[in-house]
């Protein structure tokens, strides 16, 4: 077994338009700029996918990774919990016009409806929400004298993360709180693509270390010193770049 | 004289609740503040939602790692014991009833509990975050917020007018002027400026602020 993949433009290859693409991070952290910068090299090359559904936190910082996504014309809607930024106009703008639909839910329940998708749950219950207007229309049912809200599961035809150490197995791990929602995202997309700094030969994780087991996982790809959203808009960087 | 609290002193204010081996949650934004104040001799575990508990002050300025961020997206630092988890372990904590305090940011706050903190309306951009999960999971929810808008409008509240966030979850507001108890649908009125009577912070308040016992100068340093 080898799920390595030779290069970015191979491990993006399958995204198709209309699909529900999972993207890893919080905000810069756990972002993973290149598989993103890939999928947009596709689009400007094939004006392909496009229409995607994206499940990610957030909705993207200044002008590069998600955020380029959007500005590129890739995304017809939004799932996400907090679309705010230090730098969001690219969403804002989209939003306010109309151009790109936002499904909002806490981010408690986010988490919970990725993590139930992946471990074959339909649906759960959840105090959160409760009594507002993101439980409008949604079953609501009392235990122990309590009133909890229904959620679903949320799954997705693939998923884009960045881990740390991989190896050809799909054994993972993260690096600090870039962990976030990868775990989760690996478990509820049919096809899950990970870049990682370095493929270690399979034993170079240790197994207690293991955070995500490779059954989770179906391709990964080196990206050696991977960008940092972050790091990225301190230097005001866009993507694709604009010449000069 | 102080005329109102900058966010620094509620911070301070917020932070002298906080007992010695709380789990302590803090909201985006001025509430980040209150991890500064931690009075000496207690130690507060913090929690944040993106999946860190017990993480250190902000590094100096070009020792950034952003990896290592609070929810609010701006750096931490490690010390020892620092834990990091996944996202759904992160909000079991949150549901599971595992915090002892959420000190959350607030556009209103009403005399029954409810918050409203995550949409100013259809013309914005609504963002929730984890503050629907933490009005629901934490121990005790604290609000941390100017007693009034920019434009003078009350923040407190009989009812609020903005979308909610939780229903009757809030049990105590730290705000610019004053500390206020949530007790059953009633503002109590624990603390206030010194200089400010009682007459004039209830005409900055939009619900009756009601006296139960005497109310203690609020006391904060100069920061």
């Amino acid at each position: 077994m080898d799920k390595t993949l030779p290069d970015l433009a191979t491990a993006v290859a399958g995204i198709r338009d209309g699909m529900t693409v999972m993207i890893g991070g919080f905000g810069g952290s756990g972002a993973p700029i290149e598989l993103i910068h890939a999928l947009i090299d596709r689009f400007i090359a094939t004006g392909h996918p496009t229409g995607l559904t994206l499940v990610n936190n957030n909705a993207g910082n200044g002008h590069v990774g998600l955020a380029a996504l959007i500005e590129a014309g890739m995304v017809a809607k939004l799932i996400c919990s907090f679309p705010r930024s230090a730098d969001p106009v690219v969403f804002t703008e989209r939003y306010l016009a109309g151009q790109i639909e936002l499904e909002l839910v806490p981010q408690g329940t986010l988490a919970e409806r990725i993590r139930a998708g992946g471990a074959g749950i339909p649906a759960f219950f959840t105090p959160t929400s409760y009594g507002t207007d993101l439980a409008i229309g949604k079953p609501v049912e009392v235990f122990d004298g309590r009133p909890y809200v229904q959620e679903r599961w949320l799954k997705a035809d693939c998923a884009l993360v960045k881990a740390h150490l991989g190896d050809r197995l799909g054994n993972l791990t993260y690096r600090m709180a870039a962990r976030n929602f990868g775990p989760l995202m690996c478990m509820a997309a049919a096809t899950t693509i990970v870049q990682v700094s370095r493929i270690v030969a399979p034993g170079g994780i240790d197994p207690e270390a293991v955070i995500t087991p490779g059954i989770f996982v179906q391709g990964l790809v080196e990206v050696a010193n991977p960008a940092q959203e972050e790091a990225l808009n301190r230097a005001n960087a866009r993507y694709p770049e604009v010449a000069a | 004289m102080t005329l109102k609290l900058i966010p620094t002193q509620m911070a301070w204010r917020a932070a002298q609740d906080i007992a010695d081996g709380a789990y302590v949650n803090l909201g985006i934004g001025f509430p980040e503040l209150v991890a500064k104040f931690q009075p000496p001799g207690r130690e507060a575990i913090f929690h944040t939602e993106n999946g860190i508990l017990g993480f250190g002050q902000a590094p100096a300025p070009g020792h950034e790692d952003w990896d290592l961020i609070n929810a609010g997206k701006k750096a931490v630092t490690l010390k020892p014991g620092t834990a990091f988890f996944h996202h759904a372990d992160s909000f079991a904590m949150v549901r599971g009833g595992l915090l002892d305090v959420a000190i959350l940011g607030a556009y209103e706050v009403a005399e029954t509990g409810d918050l409203a903190n995550w949409s100013t309306g259809p013309k914005g951009v609504p963002a929730v975050g984890g503050a629907m999960d933490l009005v629901h999971g934490a121990k005790r929810v604290a609000v941390m917020t100017d007693h009034v808008t920019k434009d003078g409008k009350p923040k407190l509240l009989e009812r609020c007018t903005l979308p909610l966030t939780g229903v009757g979850c809030v049990t105590r507001v730290y705000s610019s002027l004053a500390v206020i108890d949530i007790i059953a649908g009633r503002f109590v009125l624990r603390e206030k400026l010194p200089f400010l009577t009682y007459d004039a912070l209830q005409a900055m308040t939009g619900a009756i602020l009601h006296l139960d016992g005497p109310v203690a100068d609020l006391a904060v340093p100069e920061l």
